[in-house]
């Protein structure tokens, strides 16, 4: 299972580590996770264009996105 | 797949809508290429607060106000209103006073320098080459683990001070008391009505703050990611403020003679290498960080005060350019900022797994 926390960590920095991660790991489920609206909305743009299935779940403050390849 | 076609195409009008008010601001009062600069106005507030003291750049510009106002709505409206803070502050403070002095030495900041181009001044292509250069400096240390470190969620009434600050510069704004230092001459006399600039401001928020346009982010998401979401905007700003500026006759090619511009390229470029540098370590172009302010993020406040301390120093020490060239110590405080900048990003990485 691999998962990016960027929590607290602001854009464009969560799609620089959501990328290197799907790089590392051609092929492979990734979570990621995030409490700012726009990285959700940054992270889940970038999955959906290299070919994953982007699901979103909310807890409390924090983004929980799986991308499926 | 169905969202990102329908932001996308909220990213296109909100860049259209934004550009052709850009260039109407001209025609409805503002300096001509000018009509919105988000460094600029943030250097004309600043001299009408004293803090510096050319006399010709001195005006509490509504627009930003209307910007921080129309982006706190926005948010709390669509509950992304948010406390936080405590990513590396100081450092951000000095890379966006930096920004500042960089911006001032082009005589513009990102969204200027393309407004500038949809007037037809062209020499803002090396400003937009400068951009693109320091994005692709900052990307190179983005992709080796650059980071300004992690924000926390902060009370609530911290988020909101740079919405008070922007409170009490409408009043200044409105009752004009006598410290307050007004323009008689240059662009600082040059403005539209306060409520037109406030209406246009609040307006430009609401839409940067729904599309998260970036006038920086942008170029960098072009070559970082390939993705053209925030590009798209930033040309559709061109296209909106060149239609508005062909029909009212502003378009002018040429390089001799534009409205507020030199034409020193080698010190556009370099002004806007450290721009384009600093802004994308900073996350966003000076519009973006006061819609992040607005949505209650203090370290965006932080940027905003190191853009208006910059503006002060520019001015105070022969750093801004004026039409006539760049000032007498503008050259070096660039290269002084590109180190600061270029060390920032080398020291501050973290290794990634």
């Amino acid at each position: 299972m691999i998962e990016v926390d960027v929590r607290g960590l602001s854009c464009p920095i969560p799609v620089v580590r959501t990328k290197k991660a799907m790089e590392q790991n051609p092929g492979q489920q990734i979570t990621v996770l995030t409490d700012s609206e726009t990285s959700k909305e940054n992270v889940s743009r970038l999955g959906e264009s290299q070919g994953y299935k982007v699901q979103i779940n909310r807890e409390d403050e924090t983004y929980r996105l799986l991308l499926v390849p | 797949m169905n969202s990102i076609f329908s932001s996308r195409v909220r990213m296109i009008i909100a860049g259209l809508v934004f550009g052709a008010l850009a260039a109407l601001m001209s025609v409805w009062g503002n300096p001509a290429n000018m009509g919105v600069c988000i460094a600029c106005f943030y250097r004309d507030i600043t001299g009408a607060l004293g803090l510096h003291r050319a006399g010709v750049v001195q005006y509490l510009r509504p627009e930003i106000m209307g910007i921080v106002f129309g982006g706190f709505i926005s948010a709390l409206i669509f509950g992304e209103f948010r406390s936080r803070g405590g990513s590396s502050p100081l450092v951000r403070f000095f890379l966006s006073a930096f920004f500042m002095i960089g911006a001032l030495v082009f005589l513009g900041c990102p969204v200027r320098a393309v407004l500038r181009l949809a007037g037809g001044d062209l020499n803002s292509i090396a400003a937009l080459l400068g951009i693109v250069v320091g994005a692709l400096i900052g990307i190179y240390f983005l992709k080796r683990g650059f980071n300004l470190g992690r924000a926390k969620n902060m009370y609530s009434f911290a988020g909101l001070v740079v919405l008070l600050i922007m409170l009490g510069l409408l009043s200044l704004a409105i009752f004009k008391p006598q410290v307050i230092f007004i323009s008689q001459k240059g662009p600082g006399a040059t403005h539209a009505l306060l409520w037109v600039s406030l209406i246009v401001g609040i307006i430009i928020g609401v839409l940067a703050q729904r599309t998260r346009m970036c006038f920086v982010g942008g170029w960098r998401d072009l070559f970082l990611v390939r993705d053209t979401y925030l590009f798209s905007g930033i040309i559709a700003f061109f296209v909106g403020a060149l239609v508005i500026n062909i029909m009212n006759g502003n378009f002018n090619p040429g390089f001799v003679n534009q409205p507020i511009a030199h034409t020193n390229q080698l010190w556009s470029f370099l002004g806007m290498v450290l721009a384009g540098l600093t802004a994308t370590l900073l996350g966003g172009c000076p519009l973006r960080q006061t819609i992040l302010a607005a949505e209650g993020d203090t370290d965006a406040g932080v940027t905003i005060l190191g853009l208006i301390v910059g503006a002060a120093f520019a001015h105070n020490f022969a750093l801004a350019s004026s039409p006539k060239g760049p000032g007498l110590y503008g050259p070096i405080a660039v290269i002084v900022g590109l180190i600061f900048a270029l060390a920032v990003g080398f020291f501050m990485r973290e290794r990634i797994e």
